[in-house]
């Protein structure tokens, strides 16, 4: 059997790590060389007055100009700090026009600067001005808030502009007007860029979540028009030297990269982020790169790999609100990123203090094979550090070593990352989880008085030749179900009887137990059974155990009972029990108003009603039944031992902190079945005495392994047993029922019974040939039903189908 | 029959709220002398009569969806029938509305409609609290709660504040308030939790506002089988708001000198609705103009009506779900007090800001909230009254605007002299007290504006304000929320 891969050494494969330290400087060196001037600087922030909105870079990457709704002004960017450098927010009493939704300087033109107001108006600014009011131009053409403006990467005059009010507009600076006018046909634009390389294309995003690309000489139509999200597109932005590659960001928290090189845009990239993207970047000189941030709750600046869509591969941790701006210092610098927030404060982020989550997280993968095999592959260094440890038996190692080719044109690279792969083979004998399935199958876990779940619950646990189950179910049902219910007089009563009645030998047995010492020597041989079989089975103990099973025995053969044959009385017995439960379930259905009926808080109460009835019904009954069914011949030990413990005075919960240890042991050792049945059979009684939180994890563990076992019903069961909320919602949770027309096919939406596309009623009764409106019965073999009324009906005298399918249906 | 008992256990305390309303409420004099009758109309609403409601318009789809409704809900409430004039609105109205009180949620059930009820109570909205009372029984809530405050337990109790608050002046919400429900401690609430709470007290708060302004009448439910019903109804006995003024408005509606006068209204709104879309930038105003014109709007939503109602009548029956009952809606702008910080709405939107926080939190809600809005904001007929083809953006985004400006949401991006030159003032008198106290929206304040439009019509600008006033109290509710996790 080829062992199976694990999914997890993949990722650690794929997964780079990036370059050292010195590899790095010598690139960020190299980097700046491009640009002509070196680039250095620290990690390092400004306060400024008020949050800022977007931030843009000069051409000569030593200025950067903040903008916001109370803030417009440009820093210098120093070795050491940021100086302020102008403030262009002028006047005593600033208007709107000064409250900026963006801003953006022109790469060819250090002087010019173009801002976006929340008033609609496009306003373009001239540092050259000799005047303190630098303000330009004024463009009020757009009736709704300018989200976008955009310069055109190598043409001086040409201006671009998205607004609210779903057109884009170009400018031509030397004119007072637009030039042209673009209708994007639809809700407000998010965002316009021009193609850094294709001269007249430009991309349009919107907030109904399409992307639009237009060329800029055809303002009647767009050029071609595809959904990227779901919900607005907030940001896009061209690969600054792939032509064909345009990423985009949207409220649906992802970030995807588009091919735009083939006739319909592909979708090449996708990375899932953890909140709405208001910004992205692609890196300079990083084919792969991409700098995002976000709109809402999440305050960090992500640098991703888009190959590597799952875990960034830097992340500035700086600030403290969202941030709003994102901004590479340099068209060729890789290293240096500046960001404005509404925290007011505008950051230098230098590459090599980033916090890279790639360090701490450990590629490790972990799976099993369909054979109940264990695949486990982590860092070649991990495994190799606990060596010394005894190998596991069935531990086959399998050393792989994924290395990956370094590609030159990598910026970051990776070190080649060796993982060891072991598979644990599991022996075929103590895999097997027969028992799990049969029991699971067999308890019953409510619907009966306490001491007959116990009772049976302790068969099944024993035919499975699970001992010391067993053995806990017996003392659990003698701890509960026994205890304060024998009133002193009725005791006394049916010992006297009893006496009466049974043979000298039985009494002769009590002497023998010393007082007290029942339980104890239980608890040793419950202890000593989980390993060997019973060896000899001493008077005593075989009474003892008869007592455990004993519950309906008549009185006219106590002592053949009492002598053995246990198995086939028992059998006899429970054959019984089960004939005429309708009795005594007169009995334990009793008034409840001694019993809180609700719950604080109820998802649904009806359920949860039903639920509680059924917890509370083997209390109810247990008091019942016992005293009902004590009869004067009932088992003599039983008698004994809660006679002793009667006396004692112990409280009926006097246990429960020997219970719940004993479900936390057997929750520990990984018998969750056995912990959550116990809690389930219980119910109130030791539900106070174990955390609600460990309790669901109980309980989810318990329904985790029954849905992989296929065990549907008895996991329904489970949920609906349970008392912890959050389980017990389970089951309300997608309860839809989705059909599909039986005519075309097709879902149907509106309602049950006509379908909207082809108008024909869907469901038709086989017999009657009307609509079936309301309960619908059919089978699955054949998909023919209709009205149940008239479905039982013809079953009752017909085998086949209705339709005359030749189907033999069945109605059970 | 049951109609008929319903009515005479109203009569009394009606009488005496219609008596104080008119009283109070209008600052026309001569309406105190007006006798109450109790509601002449019968169908789903007070003031719009039976077959308007029913009248045939997109009657296949119509039906359709009230069908659907019917099957999924097992009943036809009166809101639901009186929003069937816009059907593709109601649509996405019950989705909503159907995923924040059944589907999966953070919150129980019974707690839902509990916040329902409190929600209500604010507005003193008995047409929704005795449909949630029943609500809260079905789904298993605890009798007891329903006889007050007092009696819920404190986490509920809790959300009082931010009740008050919301329903009346949410600007006041700060990250303090959520800071101390959030608190961990005993009664603490989660994110979740609080966002879904808080969405449906905006929800029903809001919709009490249609409730009464759209006169909806109390139900006249036929299977009152089960006792607990029929004790509910009769227990908070339904004060029909609409009839103080019932008989006097017979005859001011069917005056002949009203209708041309409003003839010319009409012609003089679509000429000024021309003139704004035509020539936006004729007349360029400055900054400082723009800054005073949505002061002025401010101020004037002050005057629309004088505030006093202090002494106003909650009965008891509504009372018990209230605490501070004397708080209400004040002036976001009343002269000579501390000057509170305008919302710029550019600073916080529903679409960038307010849709992530409520999706994160509570998933799904925030789709199907933003499909309501975009719904609602985008609903048209291209019907004016009697005209056909006329582009009326400009006049519902005066009435979504205006109302987000009585909340201190101010859009850069907007003129507010439109207002000034769209809305009139019976109208804004009747936004003012739909949006902010719709307990005392009269059949009259209905009837006395836009006298030519038909009654779809003014169920859609209830529509809009409704809609409007439920984002501007998510708006601020989401800003503390947002405010609290940075």
């Amino acid at each position: 059997m080829p062992p199976a891969v694990p999914p997890g050494s993949e990722p650690a494969s794929r997964r780079g790590v990036p370059a050292s330290r010195p590899a790095m400087e010598k690139m960020s060196r190299s980097g700046a060389a491009l640009g002509g001037a070196a680039l250095s600087g620290r990690t390092m922030f400004c306060h400024l007055d008020a949050p800022a909105n977007a931030i843009s870079v000069c051409r000569d990457a030593a200025q950067v100009v903040v903008a916001g709704r109370n803030i417009f002004k440009i820093y210098g960017i120093e070795e050491e700090q940021f100086v302020e450098k102008l403030n262009l927010r002028v006047g005593r009493k600033p208007s709107l026009n000064f409250s900026c939704a963006d801003v953006v300087w022109h790469q060819m033109d250090e002087n010019l600067l173009a801002t976006a107001a929340t008033n609609g108006v496009v306003v373009t600014w001239n540092l050259g001005k000799p005047s303190r009011n630098k303000q330009d131009q004024l463009f009020t053409e757009h009736k709704r808030t300018v989200n976008k403006v955009c310069f055109h990467p190598t043409e001086v005059y040409m201006l671009l502009s998205g607004s609210q009010d779903g057109y884009m507009k170009c400018f031509d600076l030397r004119k007072k007007d637009s030039v042209s006018t673009f209708s994007g046909q639809s809700e407000s634009v998010r965002d316009v860029q021009f193609s850094i390389r294709d001269y007249f294309t430009f991309a349009a995003t919107f907030e109904n979540g399409n992307v639009q690309l237009w060329d800029i000489r055809r303002p009647d139509r767009y050029e071609r028009m595809f959904t990227a999200h779901n919900g607005p597109v907030f940001c896009c932005d061209w690969h600054p030297e792939d032509r064909g590659w345009l990423a985009t960001g949207g409220r649906d928290k992802m970030v995807k990269v588009w091919d735009m090189n083939t006739t319909r845009a592909k979708e090449i990239y996708c990375v899932q982020t953890i909140a709405s993207v208001a910004r992205v970047k692609w890196r300079p000189e990083c084919k792969h790169h991409i700098a995002t941030c976000s709109m809402m709750v999440d305050h960090n600046i992500y640098v991703w790999d888009v190959r590597r869509p799952f875990i960034p591969s830097a992340m500035f941790e700086e600030h403290k609100d969202v941030t709003t701006g994102i901004v590479w210092r340099h068209l060729h610098d890789p290293y240096f990123l500046l960001s404005g927030s509404k925290d007011s404060t505008l950051y230098q982020h230098i590459f090599k203090d980033a916090s890279q989550p790639i360090d701490r997280a450990n590629p490790e993968g972990l799976c099993y094979s369909l054979y109940g095999d264990l695949a486990f592959a982590a860092k070649e260094s991990l495994i190799s550090s606990d060596s010394n440890r005894k190998p596991y038996i069935g531990d086959r190692r399998h050393p792989i070593f994924f290395k990956r080719k370094l590609d030159p044109t990598e910026q970051f690279e990776y070190i080649s990352s060796s993982s060891a792969l072991s598979v644990f083979e599991t022996d075929v004998e103590s895999g097997s989880m027969d028992w799990f399935v049969h029991t699971a199958k067999q308890y019953a876990l409510a619907g009966r008085p306490l001491a007959e779940l116990c009772d049976h619950n302790a068969k099944v646990a024993k035919g499975l030749d699970r001992n010391q189950v067993a053995q806990t179910w017996t003392m659990l049902r003698i701890i509960y179900s026994s205890l304060g219910t024998v009133s002193s007089a009725n005791l006394n009563h049916s010992m006297g009887k009893g006496s009466a009645a049974l043979p000298l030998m039985n009494s002769f047995n009590l002497k023998d137990i010393p007082t007290g010492l029942g339980s104890e020597s239980r608890l040793d041989r419950s202890k000593g059974e989980s390993r060997t079989e019973n060896i000899l089975l001493d008077s005593s103990s075989t009474l003892i155990n008869n007592e455990d099973n004993e519950e309906t025995e008549g009185s006219d053969v106590p002592a053949d009972y009492l002598l053995g044959d246990v198995e086939a009385d028992e059998d006899d017995l429970y054959m019984m029990d089960h004939e005429n439960p309708h009795a005594e379930e007169q009995e334990y259905s009793l008034p409840q108003e001694a019993f809180p009926l609700r719950h604080e808080i109820v998802d649904n109460p009806s359920a949860l009603d039903h639920l509680q009835d059924k917890a509370d019904s083997p209390h109810v009954s247990g008091n019942e039944a016992e005293t009902v069914s004590l009869t004067p011949v009932e088992s003599f030990s039983l008698i004994s031992i809660s006679h002793s413990l009667y006396e004692n005075r112990l409280p009926s919960d006097f246990f429960n902190p020997i219970v719940r240890d004993t479900l936390l042991f057997y929750a520990e050792q990984g018998d969750v079945q056995t912990a959550v049945s116990v809690l389930i059979v219980l119910g109130d009684r030791i539900r106070k005495e174990i955390d609600e939180q460990t309790q669901e994890h109980w309980y989810t563990s318990y329904i985790d392994l029954l849905q992989r076992f296929q065990l549907w019903n008895i996991s329904n069961e489970v949920i609906k047993l349970s008392t912890c909320r959050a389980i017990n919602c389970l089951n309300q949770a997608s309860t839809t029922l989705h059909i599909n027309c039986s005519n075309c096919k097709r879902p149907m939406s509106n309602r049950g019974w006509i379908c909207d596309r082809c108008r024909q009623c869907a469901s038709m009764c086989a017999v009657c040939h009307h609509v079936v409106k309301g309960l619908f019965v059919w089978c699955q073999g054949c998909s023919h039903g209709g009205h149940l009324q008239h479905i039982m009906k013809w079953l009752e005298t017909s085998s086949h189908c209705p339709a005359g399918c030749g189907h033999l249906c069945e109605y059970t | 029959m049951l109609q008929g008992a319903k009515q005479g256990c109203c009569s009394l305390p009606c009488n005496e709220t219609g008596n104080s309303l008119a009283h109070l409420g209008c600052s026309w004099a001569k309406e105190k002398r007006v006798q109450v009758s109790p509601p002449l109309t019968r169908g789903p609403s007070a003031f719009i009569p039976e077959n308007e409601v029913m009248q045939a318009n997109g009657l296949d789809e119509r039906t359709n969806l009230l069908v659907e409704e019917y099957s999924t809900s097992g009943r036809l409430d009166n809101i639901t029938q009186v929003m069937s004039i816009h059907t593709q609105y109601l649509e996405s109205f019950l989705r909503s509305q159907f995923y924040m009180l059944r589907m999966d949620g953070p919150l129980p059930l019974p707690y839902r409609h509990y916040i329902a009820i409190m929600a209500a109570a604010r507005h003193q909205c008995s047409y929704l609290i005795n449909m949630h009372v029943d609500e809260f029984l079905k789904t298993g809530g605890i009798a007891e709660w329903l006889n007050g405050l007092e009696y819920i337990p404190q986490r509920l109790k809790n959300l009082n504040e931010i009740n008050k608050l919301l329903a009346h002046r949410p600007w006041l919400i700060t990250k303090e308030h959520i800071q101390k429900l959030v608190k961990t401690g005993e009664n603490n609430w989660s994110l979740p939790e609080l966002v879904h709470a808080v969405v449906l007290l905006a929800h029903y708060h809001a919709l009490a506002s249609f409730v009464f302004g759209s006169g909806i009448n109390p139900e006249r439910d036929p299977d009152t089988s089960n006792g607990v019903r029929l004790i509910a109804v009769n227990n908070f006995c339904v004060c029909d708001l609409a009839n103080d003024n019932n008989i006097e408005n017979a005859s001011l509606t069917s005056s002949n000198f009203g209708i041309a006068d409003s003839l010319s209204e009409l012609e003089a709104l679509m000429e000024r609705m021309k003139r704004l879309q035509e020539d936006k930038e004729d007349e360029e105003a400055s900054q400082e103009e723009m800054d005073t014109r949505f002061e002025k709007e401010k101020k004037e939503s002050l005057l629309v009506i004088s505030g006093a109602f202090d002494d106003e009548i909650v009965s008891t029956d509504v009372s018990r779900y209230i605490e501070d009952p004397g708080f209400g809606y004040k002036d976001f702008a009343r002269r000579g007090e501390d000057h509170l910080p305008t919302f710029r709405a550019q600073d916080y939107t529903w679409e960038n800001h307010g849709f992530s926080l409520v999706n994160r939190l509570y998933s799904d809600i925030g789709h199907l909230l933003d499909e309501k809005f975009r719904m609602v904001y985008n609903l048209t007929y291209n019907t004016m009254a009697t005209h056909e083809d006329v582009d009326t953006t400009t006049l519902r985004r005066a009435l979504f605007n205006y109302v987000h400006c009585m909340y201190g949401i101010r859009y850069d991006d907007y003129d507010y002299g439109e207002v000034n030159q769209l809305l009139e003032r019976s109208l804004k008198v009747y936004i003012k007290t739909v949006t902010c106290y719709p307990e005392r929206t009269t059949k009259r304040m209905y009837d006395s504006y836009w006298r030519q439009f038909k009654h779809s019509e003014k169920v859609h600008v209830n529509l809009l304000l409704m809609e409007a006033r439920m984002q501007a109290e998510l708006l601020y509710a989401l800003r503390a929320i947002t405010r609290h996790l940075t």
